[in-house]
């Protein structure tokens, strides 16, 4: 029933298992910390925040009890990878908590599963059980004296801002998922007040390719400023959606060209909460400097109505707010009013540069990531596809 | 609701908690779980679980509203989700959205009143590139099409004994 429609081997299928460990327990932890660092990886579950850095402060934190949380809340329309990963190369990334812990100095991993993968719940406790099994999990970890480490998994209850890793925390806690102020960071207050990495499902499992094959592999792959591989997730108009595997740094014309979808009239990459990229854009790239994501990337074919797909995200938005913040919650149903005006061509140009205005005061003024970037495909949408979107008459459709 | 369901429902939450631990963050396997077996989550149980773990009831209330998978009103034994997400969407999900409603008789966010199937919406259940998808329970269909609407609740009416697809599910943890 699921099909996992690789549509090239990934490298993660290349990889030796525990290697990666291996060569982690025998390294002191800093050296371990520097490696992850000097790969430059970034967090890739769309934040971008530095892998190594993150791991370097919760390292120097001083506590009795740290965590490893690894977040597999993928709720970001369009993302599908880490479902992908976690039923092809589970292993991976438990390996890569594990050499987490290492490296902070925790002995608790968890991971945060959403609730709409329950499915994949029996999977994840069999790969567990095999781990500890073969001493990769629990005592002496791998045989390394003085290293004890265990993972548990956690369930979502279908909501997407514990994506938002505060938030995520809360839930774990056992509070309603309302992301907090940062600072303080989780690398100090984390679960529990403990200092806690959260860590995106593809972060652990590239962390766990990097000790086998080295940073300098890693680093010579991408941009200066993006390093490495990425995983996408393509969904939409293109004639082979999918999983893909590409350098950052890929520009979208190429990308579009690997997947089937040349001809398309815009892209949006990042999900709900990413960018909508029209076509006199391709030349762009999938970077943490250019058009950042976390993975997904929709194909919009020509006959698609851009207001129609305004509308999906933001119903999605104005459902899913915490209702924490009123940048969020109330500026939300209010673009979504502003779509149903233009959909009736209704909408004065005044009235939608009022909308533009409030969309970009939600993305300064909301709380958290997720809110400040909800508004980012109708700002684009309207920006991008103003001729498309204006002047409706009555019952039509682009 | 019956003086022996409470103490069930009690003696069940007790159980769990010896399972989960006794602090804040049990809170929500417990509910979890008690939304697993009854369908729903009471008042009554909520104020079971406020009190063992020494918090006020509005405090759990306050979580169970939050989270679109715990729910105080009864669920039917089969919760169907379909994703209205904009890759299912483009994929036809209205057309499996509409003979949903024709074959079950209700609407969106309803529960048929058999109590056996309720209706809802999920925001992307991560099938993307398989759509349009939907959750039934715990178990996922992807590439539905109208035309297997009918054979899907069949499935599942055909099926004797009203948790079949959670024991399926329990099993595997075994």
């Amino acid at each position: 029933m699921i099909t996992p429609n690789h549509k090239a081997p990934l490298t993660f299928a290349s990889i030796e298992l525990d290697a990666g460990l291996k060569a982690a327990l025998a390294k002191p932890r800093s050296d371990l910390i520097a490696e992850v660092t000097a790969s430059q990886l970034k967090g890739r579950g769309g934040a971008g925040f530095p892998t190594g850095v993150k791991w370097n402060l919760a390292a120097a934190a001083q506590a009795d009890v740290k965590f490893v949380i690894c977040n597999a809340d993928e709720g970001e329309p369009g993302t599908f990878k880490d479902r992908v990963i976690l039923t092809d190369h589970a292993d991976l990334v438990f390996e890569g908590m594990t050499i987490g812990g290492y490296a902070i100095g925790s002995n608790t991993g968890i991971l945060y599963l959403r609730g709409e993968y329950t499915y994949l719940r029996p999977h994840l406790d069999a790969v567990l059980a095999a781990r500890r099994q073969k001493g990769l999990l629990g005592k002496n970890v791998a045989g390394k004296q003085g290293f004890d480490f265990d993972i548990e998994i956690r369930m979502g209850s279908g909501a997407y801002v514990c994506g938002e890793e505060t938030a995520l925390i809360e839930s774990l806690e056992g509070c309603r998922g309302e992301p907090r102020n940062r600072p303080p960071f989780p690398v100090d207050t984390g679960f529990n007040n403990k200092p806690s990495i959260v860590n995106n499902v593809e972060t652990f499992a590239w962390v766990t390719c990097i000790l086998v094959k080295g940073s300098a592999w890693f680093k010579a792959i991408g941009t200066q400023r993006s390093t490495g591989l990425k995983i996408m997730s393509v969904s939409g108009d293109c004639a082979q959606p999918g999983i893909y595997e590409f350098p950052l740094g890929i520009t979208i014309a190429k990308m579009l060209e690997a997947v089937g979808g040349v001809g398309a009239k815009a892209v949006q990459i990042g999900g709900a909460s990413g960018q909508c990229i029209p076509a006199s854009e391709f030349n762009r790239t999938i970077a943490y400097e250019d058009v950042s994501t976390g993975g997904a990337i929709i194909v919009f074919g020509p006959h698609r109505d851009m207001l129609a797909v305004a509308r999906n995200f933001l119903e999605f938005f104005v459902e899913e707010s915490c209702g924490q913040c009123t940048p969020c919650r109330d500026g939300n149903p209010k673009l979504l009013e502003g779509v149903e005006l233009l959909e009736q061509g209704r909408c004065s140009m005044r009235y939608l540069n009022e909308l533009a205005s409030l969309g970009e005061t939600m993305q300064v003024a909301s709380k958290c990531g997720l809110g400040q970037s909800s508004p980012n495909a109708f700002l684009s949408i309207i920006k991008n596809f103003k001729g498309e979107v204006m002047g409706r008459t009555q019952g039509e459709t682009h | 609701m019956l003086v022996t369901d409470q103490e069930r429902l009690k003696s069940d939450i007790g159980k769990w908690l010896e399972r989960y631990g006794r602090d804040r963050s049990a809170l929500i396997p417990v509910l979890q779980e008690i939304q697993k077996k009854y369908s729903r989550i009471s008042e009554y149980g909520m104020q079971v679980v406020a009190d063992q773990l020494g918090i006020h009831p509005v405090e759990v209330y306050s979580v169970v509203s939050f989270y679109s998978f715990l729910d105080h009103k009864p669920k039917g034994k089969f919760v169907i989700r379909l994703c209205r997400t904009i890759s299912c969407d483009m994929q036809g999900k209205a057309r499996v959205a509409q003979q949903l409603k024709s074959d079950l008789g209700i609407d969106f966010g309803e529960t048929t009143r058999d109590g056996k199937f309720t209706l809802e919406w999920a925001n992307c259940l991560g099938m993307c590139d398989q759509g349009p998808a939907m959750l039934v329970n715990d178990v996922v269909y992807t590439r539905v099409t109208p035309a297997m609407v009918h054979d899907i609740l069949e499935a599942c009416r055909k099926t004797f004994g009203v948790y079949a697809l959670e024991s399926k599910h329990e099993e595997g943890h075994a």
